[in-house]
């Protein structure tokens, strides 16, 4: 049955990739309309396992760091690079590697779940590890309330086989059960700079929970501090901003979960050498100007962003569309803080004035509003020399990736 | 001249943005040299008599069964405000609970504080989008609407508006919202004050009003970005 699965779904994939559509989910499908245990029988195979990565923020980059420490300790690594991260996406990746003879040479897979989908996926394959980030307001239009996404979680952590790893300092994340639990956490120095989502318009001064964690990031300037079982460990890092800072805290802690025995200090060298995911953080360049895309798609990520990324050397754009992909309410945009900004350049996409808008409330200053991303972009680049930087939800950042690489290729 | 705007509830009912309303209000004021107080009232705190604007927001469901019983306790002091003439604005949650009663979809009744004379169901669906009404007091109105409750209105208030776009009320009778002497209820998120300043500039004129014993003219703000995001957001699919 499993052999018919991978050759039907190589088949499909060989047909669809002629076609030209990139195939991404049809191949999925028909694996997974015939054989409903084929995901079970591949990957439960992996000697380390299965781990989930899910949250409402920062997958991609944690999900990232977490394969690149695991290969960094000689393992073999499955992982959905492609941002299909739901069940059928996960299949085609499979489809892509396995051998017609069944072989799947990887020790363990790595993979980005949505929170609905990582439920989805865990009735159909084995979850030994999850790694739980947070739970925040990410279109609500969407994806209903919050209480509901922690829903999702707990019964992704109830899935788990061996550890669940949770955020410490997140009140829904933390609450979590599972089999086993650790956790992430942050000193009380570092809590003020993660709003959680109740937290985002009161302010309030909170405090590290008592739980002992696993793995803590004490302090963040130009290098970061983790303490990993009570030692303490400073790195520079390539990733960038606190969030991030901080995920790499919860990759550290599922690397030291599955593999118990590793060298702490090699797994912090090679963390110190992970780059960025697509669009969180990455610089590209238009002529001699240097621009750098922060992706921003709910209102803490957006804080979070600000946090890291504003200083007084940058010009700023920012990109807000209300695709289906963004999520068509712009409200969000008022439970953010911008008053860190002092002007902003251009405001752009299909929700530009709603932007402008916004800024204004915060007194923060909008030099042109053009909602035509490639027109914004132009005048952005013109405005001086200072290197850039631009706030873009999801199809916004898309968008402007085609019309800089397009650029660069000219 | 002080203006002082209750806000209930910032912490437990502020979903989609809602905050965002006071701060409409408070820059309006402080643009035109009229200062203002922000009360946050959260479960538990007392109310000042002297409130001259009230505002409250929407929140998910396990934050709304947090101040329930506070708004309870408080239900009768801010009937006696809205009823003498209070300018209120009260967004989805709030504005439900204005009404005589909630029917959750097990067919309990949760009680509401009786202020608009409205109730709301449990309906099976979201009702989700950008939201455009046609309103005879401040023109045409847009927002962005997200709720499953459906809300018929009684004899004791007027609709809001007439929906030109989005569901409204119920999704049937093309009703947005309520109104009662000064207080308006409605689904409307986006927050609906930034991009309906006719609307924010009612709620100011008839708190001024009220302290002065006299109607003011409030200085004319430049509203271009006001109004070209109106227009933007009238333009967006449903």
């Amino acid at each position: 049955m499993k052999k018919l699965s991978i050759i039907l779904g190589k088949t499909v994939q060989k047909v669809t990739c002629l076609r030209g559509n990139g195939g991404s989910a049809l191949p999925g499908l028909v694996v997974e309309r015939t054989n409903r245990n084929f995901v079970r029988e591949v990957l439960g195979k992996l000697p380390h396992g299965v781990v989930v990565v899910s949250g409402t923020n920062g997958k991609t980059t944690t999900t990232k760091m977490i394969t690149e420490l695991f290969e960094s300790q000689g393992l073999k690594v499955f992982t959905n690079k492609t941002g299909s991260n739901f069940v059928r996406g996960v299949i085609s990746a499979i489809l892509k590697d396995i051998k017609i003879s069944g072989k799947f040479d990887y020790d363990i897979a790595v993979l980005e779940l949505d929170e609905a989908h990582a439920v989805k996926f865990s009735e159909v394959a084995p979850i030994d590890y999850a790694l739980l980030l947070n739970v925040m307001r990410d279109q609500l239009d969407r994806f209903g309330e919050i209480d509901h996404t922690a829903a999702y979680l707990q019964k992704v952590a109830a899935a788990a086989k061996k550890t669940v790893i949770l955020n410490r300092e997140d009140p829904r994340v933390s609450k979590i059960e599972a089999k086993n639990t650790a956790f992430f956490g942050l000193s009380d120095s570092l809590i003020k700079e993660f709003p959680s989502d109740d937290d985002l318009l009161t302010h309030d001064k909170k405090k590290a929970s008592k739980k002992t964690a696993l793995v803590t990031l004490e302090k963040l300037d130009s290098k970061a501090t983790f303490a990993i079982d009570g030692k303490k460990y400073t790195t520079p890092l390539k990733v960038k901003g606190v969030y991030n800072a901080y995920n790499a805290a919860g990759a550290l802690a599922i690397v030291k979960t599955v593999l118990p025995k590793s060298k702490t200090d090699d797994i912090i060298k090679a963390l110190a050498n992970i780059e960025s995911a697509f669009g969180r953080g990455e610089v590209l360049k238009i002529g001699e100007t240097e621009v750098e895309l922060l992706l921003v798609k709910n209102p803490s990520a957006f804080q979070l962003s600000l946090t890291s990324f504003v200083d007084k050397n940058h010009d700023y754009m920012i990109a807000i569309n209300d695709e289906i992909a963004d999520g068509r309410d712009v409200s969000w945009l008022w439970n953010v803080d911008f008053t860190s900004l002092k002007t902003v350049k251009v405001t752009s996409g299909t929700r530009a004035t709603d932007m402008t808008l916004r800024l204004k409330y915060d007194e923060v200053k909008t030099d042109a509003t053009i909602e035509d991303l490639k027109q914004a972009l132009e005048k952005f680049v013109n405005t001086g020399k200072n290197p850039k930087r631009i706030f873009a939800t999801y199809t916004a950042m898309l968008e402007l990736r085609k019309i800089i690489s397009g650029k660069s290729l000219v | 001249m002080k203006l002082k705007i209750l806000h209930l509830y910032p912490k437990e009912m502020n979903l989609y943005g809602d905050h965002g309303n006071v701060l409409t209000l408070v820059k309006r004021c402080e643009w035109r040299g009229i200062k203002t107080e922000v009360i946050a009232h959260e479960p538990g705190d007392p109310i000042p008599d002297d409130i001259d604007i009230i505002f409250g927001g929407g929140g998910q469901d396990s934050n709304q069964n947090a101040i329930e019983d506070d708004l309870r306790a408080i239900g009768p002091q801010l009937k006696t405000m809205v009823d003498a003439g209070t300018p209120t604005l009260v967004v989805c949650g709030l504005y439900q609970l204005f009404g005589e009663y909630f029917q959750t979809a097990e067919g309990e009744k949760i009680k509401g504080i009786s202020i608009l004379d409205l109730h709301t169901v449990a309906g099976p669906n979201r009702l989700i989008g950008n939201v455009v009404v046609s309103t005879p007091e401040y023109g045409e109105i847009v927002g962005y609407e997200n709720h499953s409750g459906l809300t018929e209105l009684g004899e004791g208030v007027s609709p809001f508006g007439t929906v030109i776009k989005g569901y409204g009320n119920n999704g049937k009778d093309m009703i947005e919202g309520a109104k009662y002497k000064n207080c308006i209820g409605t689904y409307l998120h986006g927050p609906v004050l930034p991009k309906n300043p006719r609307l924010a500039d009612f709620l100011i004129t008839k708190a001024i009003e009220r302290q002065t014993k006299s109607r003011p003219k409030l200085e004319r703000l430049n509203d271009t970005v006001e109004n070209r995001a109106h227009k933007v957001a009238t333009t967006r699919p449903q």
